[in-house]
């Protein structure tokens, strides 16, 4: 479980956040969702120890943050946003140093070793240098450290950022089988159809404040559940209908162009903010 | 200190994949002193006794150990700048002391093969002294000292190139003013105070005498123990800021 209370992050005169509060159940899927600067690598590098808050408290599984720090850190795994494998080594050793950093005795990191390698579809790579591997493959790699330690919980930052759209749904696949087993998983994203398809619950991030956090079904309710894009000239309108049957009626007496979708959390985040997310 | 394990394996990992064309880079300068300044320049050269072979080598001993042990810092900093595996560390249960130990431990095994490989070095030019346990706790010493300092300072820099910039402020000036090539004797009264502050100046002097079977100085020993222990501080606290 993760509980985060009026968390601040100040950066020379910039409120990156600006009072946090937060609590992520076990066993969720949890989505921070928000554009980019909006504040969501702040707050998963301070619950990972990356980065001090300005004010506030945060506890993982009930370890404080700042006081319990150690015991803080073997609660979660860690995939940050950037690549941070060690090229030089090989897949094995790179997964080798996680485990002896978060101490597990050798023969539990071979153990861990070959079972995540499968786990991540890997295993014939495991000689192979890391820094010849691709781009979903590294990523994959990072997934599978992240988890050698067997964490409760488990930071996502935008997982699936820079992959195309194949890989992005085996990764998506991969969180989705990680959340089966128990692991409670904070993800931040940019990516709409990522928070749709994977969060239970979405939390609306916008300037360093929340300003949404509900179900994505519920923060999407309130529009309705049918959208018309309504294209004029110089501007992109969007209509929201609660059924279809609406939406096309709306449809059929517009005379400028216009698509008929479904609504999705961009909507809901743009009728929230005014801005969009991507 | 749990952790100090992990990195102290990792960089024997990279340590390991590198070996030869680090010992070859580790060679060339050496081989270089040994032949021009040594074997060349100083064939007829006596100095306190000795040749200016037998003088000279634990010097670049000395000289050698002090470059590869600060070096861990270039390391350090490829991995935080380039691979940024810092987060990695950062973000695992390690205490700040046993990263500082890990790193630490990996620069004094540079510091002793780059030290032993000039031993090796010396017998190829029949250059044999005395290696004593001294002489090991000497190069230990002094190994110790340059890779906590490469460690505190490593977290202080924020680019490559401040790290060049670290090399050509304190080590170059060092290796040449550091006792390695020539008798601090020679110099004006003035000029050995100053020299006599640094640690580089201590370890060539205690290295030097217990290779050519002389007592060494206890004060060296324990001035480079002192500051040894001051850049380990120092190098656990700079990890702590480290954090932004």
């Amino acid at each position: 479980m993760i509980r985060i209370e009026g968390l601040r992050k100040d950066y020379q005169g910039t409120q990156a956040l600006q009072g946090i509060d937060l609590q992520v159940h076990q066993g969720e899927l949890f989505a921070y969702l928000g554009p980019n600067g909006a504040g969501k690598t702040t707050t998963i590098r301070i619950l990972a120890g990356l980065t001090r808050a300005s004010a506030g408290r945060a506890w993982l599984n009930g370890h404080d943050i700042v006081t319990e720090t150690l015991a803080a850190k073997k609660q979660f795994g860690l995939v940050p946003q950037h690549l941070n494998l060690d090229g030089e080594l090989t897949v094995t050793e790179n997964l080798l140093i996680h485990g002896l950093l978060h101490r597990l005795p050798y023969r539990t990191i071979r153990a861990r070793v070959e079972y995540l390698l499968d786990y991540v579809e890997l295993t014939e790579k495991r000689r192979a240098l890391v820094k010849h591997l691709s781009g979903g493959m590294k990523r994959r790699l990072m997934i599978a450290r992240a988890l050698l330690h067997e964490p409760r919980i488990l930071f996502l930052d935008e997982p699936s950022v820079g992959l195309d759209a194949n890989i992005r749904r085996r990764i998506w696949a991969l969180i989705k089988k990680i959340q089966q087993g128990g692991v409670t998983i904070f993800l931040t994203t940019h990516y709409i159809e990522e928070a749709e398809f994977l969060a239970e619950r979405v939390a609306f991030l916008d300037r360093g404040r929340i300003v949404a956090l509900d179900t994505p079904a519920n923060l999407m309710a309130h529009l309705g559940h049918w959208a018309v894009d309504q294209f004029t000239a110089d501007n992109l309108q969007a209509h929201y209908f609660q059924s279809r049957e609406e939406a096309q009626r709306f449809a059929a007496g517009t005379a400028a162009s216009f698509t008929l979708r479904r609504v999705n959390l961009e909507d809901a985040f743009l009728a929230l903010t005014g801005r969009k997310v991507s | 200190m749990p952790g100090w394990l992990a990195v102290y394996t990792r960089e024997l990992l990279i340590l390991r994949r590198r070996f030869w064309r680090l010992l070859l880079g580790w060679a060339v300068a050496p081989l270089l002193y040994l032949i021009a300044f040594g074997y060349a320049m100083g064939q007829n050269v006596i100095i306190q006794g000795h040749t200016y072979l037998e003088f000279l080598l634990p010097g670049l001993v000395a000289m050698a150990s002090m470059t590869q042990a600060f070096a861990i810092g270039s390391e350090i900093n490829i991995a935080r700048f380039y691979w940024h595996i810092f987060e990695e560390i950062q973000a695992a249960p390690v205490s700040d002391a046993a990263y500082v130990l890990g790193e630490t431990l990996a620069g004094v095994t540079r510091g002793l093969l780059s030290g032993s490989l000039i031993i090796l070095l010396g017998a190829l030019f029949g250059i044999v002294l005395s290696y004593n346990p001294y002489f090991w706790l000497a190069l230990l010493l002094n190994s110790f000292v340059f890779s906590t300092l490469a460690v505190a300072l490593a977290m202080i820099v924020e680019s490559h190139a401040d790290q060049a910039l670290l090399n050509s402020l304190i080590i170059t000036p060092m290796a040449f003013l550091g006792g390695t090539f020539f008798p601090m004797e020679h110099l004006p009264w003035w000029a050995q105070k100053v020299l006599y502050l640094l640690p580089l100046t201590h370890a060539a002097q205690a290295l030097r005498a217990a290779a050519l079977g002389l007592q060494p100085s206890g004060t060296s020993y324990l001035l480079l123990a002192a500051l040894g222990c001051l850049t380990y501080l120092l190098a656990v606290r700079t990890v702590r800021q480290a954090q932004d």
